[in-house]
């Protein structure tokens, strides 16, 4: 039998004790479409990684076992060495030059010298790179890897101004004008394109298969795994779960293996009584959030709620805390108790009684050089002009005494473990700086409180401890909490509802017991009727 | 014509020319204020200051083409100019020969300094403007320790020597580039020297010499558009535009047949062309045109649009910044050369220093900004920004009575089009990215 184009045998990486990968097996065959799919954190992407020879790959200590091409084992140290290995990648984020033409884009650092006498002499002289170039030939290239893909637009096109949807395209032309192109790896390259655009990339992909292409496809959308794909492999948190004819299976299924069988952690009996009020409405909410863009959400949370917001990274989960919160600009209509929140002004938002424990600890929630009092009351003085003292009348001073007796509390409250009130937030463990965060939200007494990601970078015993500390503040305060959370697991043990958003859309509210299947489905963008 | 316009267009028109536009109105203006001067009074000032700087402001396209932006550093450059004419000039060396050994001796230390810079240039990412600013002014420095102390001090010269202080320690504050061959009597013993060296080789009166020009830009605007309607890919000029060039052309022309047959007519007095120096700035608008079409022009242009992209497609982003850097600073030092040769005579302190602030004012009055400059842009601002200079006297006068204050005119309109021009492009880098972030 002829071997397998790329094979992966046995491949386990560890980042520092933190293993991503166990032992993974993958055969990919020429002119195969072979569907990557996984939840965040499942290891596509060290294993793509591990693929492209990446330093980050290197830098930390190498991965186990082996790659074979065509049978031969081969060690990739270098995104170069892929290429050199007919091994192209079409990245999420476009590595295209908005002010180069279509051609300049796709032949970029392969340009084609001009053969003519005066160039064999200049390249003698000065040195090859003083040749000039062949536009011609080289818009003829262009012409033919676009035309492979049935793109009909002029190849000598400034890619300003061109539609997004067209980008993907002209990033796929780029590798396969490649000189021995095997392998395309192709990276949610349907995220952003409209449903016709994503049609047409599709149908270009089985081109490309019947030329003896094989593609390696990542995606989250299953019915297009199903539409296009031969085979679909399933990580997840670093194994492999299965890897098997898509003939063989249906979405169902793959969504069902995707999320698994978890054991939720100590899920406390629900007794809980919740009102009927609406203590939050949000109404077709946007927000630019570059790489989590929401695009018009519809949301209502009850008083005293504990409401899950999940979904895969990229989506548009994280948007929309940062877009209520005016960390990034909205568009839309959101109230709070019945009043009108003001869009794109945090000031507004954090008086009205929003709190606000941000996603991005150590940029946006606290200030590292600062002591652990001062980020405590630090919000809540600006907001409020709390902890503050006069001096002469009228120069406002830090009550220092009053913030370190509140700073000090808080800290026996919230068990923070550090020297003082007076350390350094920066010196702090993660689990204790989001407590820090917490504290310092707590601290302005909201009545509403978005927290994101707040057990990303904690380790086990911490993620507990800030998880019963949400739920006692939901029971003890009737505190309306908004959690928005990569973690579907943490999102089950602790909320009432989970929402679930998808392309910037809200994709369904679930209840915590519902099953994989359905949590699977959602995230992928299916309905359920499907 | 007009039909096509509308509001926004002209709106945007007028802001992304604003510079050049403040510039043409000021003139203008000037030009009102002093009708009583004789047009070969402007049309003379203008050539000489034409072919003086234009070298020095087309060095600066190559670094901007290669997201370096403005390279104040020019003065660098500059600086392995003048010491190369110090070198030459102190040995009595003149005449052409005497030209081409200073542009000979100016290339390696160009070279060095152009690679020192381009170092630093890739130590100080994303600031390099402000870093060339800062090397030219250390650099200045390093230069005054050697022409003022080290010539003299640590390296022993002849006494008396006539370009050394009396003292005997460093080179006097200025100091003559000697007569040009055609200006020394027979008589005298006196070796010719450096100045007018290029320019003086081959002149033509005024109107042949714009016959001249007119008919190579004419033959140049015609096969332009006969190649640009052969190739699909270039873009046709509108008909319009292609017959308002020939119109244009035509006329001067006639202007300059008008010339030969009335030479007592309004274009009496204009002095002759310096057809050499006309010639090598022509020629080094061909070479950056023709490096622009070459693998490591393409490449610069990649590093500047995007490094990370060029670092992932293999160009060697470091190198190629400092293979910019380094043509930048030998065409500086070139120009420098051809710079003082017009002037004649040499500000040892103080020639080189508004080097860099000036050719970075002319080349954005010609409406470059710090992504994107031509050659277009380089000439244009030539003449805008020398025509400024010509007439800020007169506006001076306009507005206060006084010809000084056409004097600090000139520092304002200088350092505030560098100012405005920079500020405008950020302002509209903040609104394209305000504008994709709306929803």
């Amino acid at each position: 039998m002829e071997p397998s184009l790329l094979s992966f045998k046995n491949i386990s990486k560890d980042y520092a004790g933190n293993q991503v990968l166990k032992d993974v097996n993958i055969e990919i065959k020429k002119g195969e479409i072979h569907a990557l799919i996984g939840e965040n954190g499942a290891g596509k992407s060290t294993l793509m990684n591990i693929l492209f020879g990446m330093s980050v790959i290197h830098n930390t200590g190498g991965f186990e076992g082996s790659m074979e091409i065509d049978g031969v084992e081969t060690v990739i140290k270098s995104p170069f060495e892929a290429m050199e290995h007919g091994i192209g990648m079409v990245h999420q984020e476009f590595m295209l030059i908005p002010g180069f033409t279509i051609t300049e884009n796709i032949k970029i650092n392969r340009e084609i010298p001009k053969k003519a006498i005066y160039n064999e002499i200049t390249g003698k002289l000065f040195g090859n790179r003083m040749r000039t170039l062949d536009f011609r030939a080289m818009n003829q290239d262009a012409r033919a890897a676009l035309d492979t893909l049935g793109m009909d637009i002029e190849e000598f096109t400034l890619l300003r101004g061109l539609p997004i949807g067209y980008m993907q395209f002209i990033e796929i032309a780029r590798e396969i004008d490649k000189k021995g192109i095997k392998l395309l790896v192709l990276d949610e390259p349907t995220a952003v394109l409209a449903e016709s655009e994503a049609d047409n990339l599709l149908k270009a992909m089985r081109n490309l298969a019947s030329q003896g292409i094989a593609i390696i496809f990542i995606s989250h959308r299953l019915n297009e795994i199903i539409n296009v794909a031969d085979m679909v492999t399933i990580l997840r948190d670093g194994e492999l779960v299965v890897t098997k004819p898509v003939s063989d299976t249906n979405a169902i299924e793959i969504a069902e293996l995707m999320i698994g069988r978890r054991v939720v952690i100590d899920k406390e009996e629900s007794t809980r009584e919740l009102s009927d009020d609406i203590a939050l409405s949000v109404k077709d909410l946007h927000v630019a959030m570059a790489g989590e863009r929401v695009r018009g959400i519809d949301l209502s949370v009850r008083r005293g709620e504990i409401f899950g917001i999940g979904g895969l990274a990229g989506q548009g989960k994280l948007g929309i805390a940062n877009g209520i919160m005016g960390i990034y600009s909205a568009k839309g209509e959101v109230s709070f108790e019945g009043k009108t929140l003001p869009l794109n002004n945090t000031r507004a938002v954090l008086k009205s009684g929003v709190g606000y424990v941000s996603e991005d600890r150590k940029g946006v929630g606290l200030l590292l050089d600062e002591s652990i009092a001062d980020n405590i009351v630090f919000t809540d003085m600006q907001i409020h002009g709390s902890f503050l003292k006069k001096f002469l009348g009228f120069i406002s001073l830090s009550d220092g005494k009053n913030v370190r007796k509140h700073a000090r509390q808080m800290i026996k409250d919230l068990d923070i473990r550090c020297t003082s009130e007076l350390q350094h937030t920066g010196r702090l463990s993660g689990g204790n700086q989001q407590k820090v965060c917490v504290a310092s939200a707590l601290t302005q007494k909201p009545r509403l409180l978005f927290v994101s990601e707040p057990t990303r970078g904690i380790d086990i015993g911490a993620k507990k401890l800030i998880l019963d500390l949400l739920r006692k503040l939901s029971n003890e305060q009737g505190m309306t909490i908004i959690i928005t959370s990569s973690e579907l697991v943490e999102l089950c043990s602790i909320c009432d509802r989970i929402a679930i958003v998808c392309e910037g859309r809200l994709a369904g509210i679930l209840p915590p017991d519902a099953t994989p299947v359905q949590f699977g489905l959602m995230m992928s963008g299916m309905d359920m009727g499907e | 014509m007009l039909r096509g316009l509308d509001k926004s267009k002209v709106k945007a028109f007028l802001f992304d020319n604003i510079v050049t536009i403040i510039f043409v109105v000021f003139i203008i203006v000037g030009i009102i204020a002093s009708s009583e001067l004789p047009l070969s009074f402007y049309i003379n000032e203008l050539m000489a200051r034409f072919f003086r700087n234009a070298f020095l402001v087309l060095a600066l396209i190559i670094p901007v083409m290669a997201g370096l932006g403005l390279n104040f550093g020019i003065v660098v450059g500059a600086l392995a100019g003048m010491l190369s004419i110090i070198a030459v000039r102190f040995f009595d060396g003149g005449g052409i020969v005497g030209l081409l050994i200073c542009f000979l001796i100016a290339l390696p230390l160009a070279i060095l300094f152009g690679f020192l810079t381009g170092k630093l240039f890739n130590k100080t990412r994303g600031q390099e403007m402000i870093a060339s600013l800062i090397v030219g002014y250390f650099a200045d420095g390093v230069y005054q320790f050697i022409v003022l102390f080290a010539i003299g001090g640590l390296i022993t010269v002849a006494a008396g020597h006539p370009m050394m202080i009396p003292g005997g320690v460093g080179i006097l504050a200025t100091f003559d580039m000697g007569a040009h061959a055609s200006q020394i009597s027979e008589m005298s013993d006196q070796v010719p020297g450096l100045k007018y060296a290029l320019d003086w080789i081959w002149r033509l009166p005024f109107s042949p010499a714009l016959i001249a020009i007119a008919v190579c830009i004419l033959i140049f605007v015609i096969v332009q558009q006969i190649l640009a309607k052969r190739n699909p890919a270039w873009t046709v000029k509108k008909p319009w535009v292609f017959w308002l060039n020939i119109a244009v052309c035509i006329a001067i022309i006639l202007l300059g047949v008008y010339g030969i047959l009335f030479p007592r007519g309004f274009l009496w007095g204009i002095r002759d062309v310096p057809m050499v120096t006309g010639m090598v700035i022509i020629a080094l608008c061909l070479f950056t045109h023709y490096f622009t079409k070459t693998k490591l022009g393409q490449d610069c242009r990649s590093v500047g649009q995007s490094q990370h992209i060029a670092t992932v497609s293999g160009i060697n982003v470091d190198r190629t910044r400092i293979i910019a850097t380094i043509f930048s600073t030998v065409l500086a030092a070139w120009g420098m050369i051809i710079f003082l040769q017009n002037i004649g005579t040499v500000n040892t302190y103080a020639a080189h220093r508004q080097i860099g602030m000036f050719s970075v004012a002319a080349l954005l009055v010609g409406g470059a900004t710090t992504a994107k400059a031509s050659v277009k842009n380089a000439l244009i601002g030539v003449v805008l920004f020398n025509a400024m200079f010509i007439v800020s006297p007169a506006i001076g006068r306009l507005f206060s009575g006084n010809e000084g204050v056409g004097e600090y005119t000139r520092s304002f309109m200088v350092y505030g089009v560098i100012g405005l021009s920079l500020g405008l492009y950020i302002w509209k880098g903040v609104k394209a990215e305000r504008d994709k972030n709306l929803l």
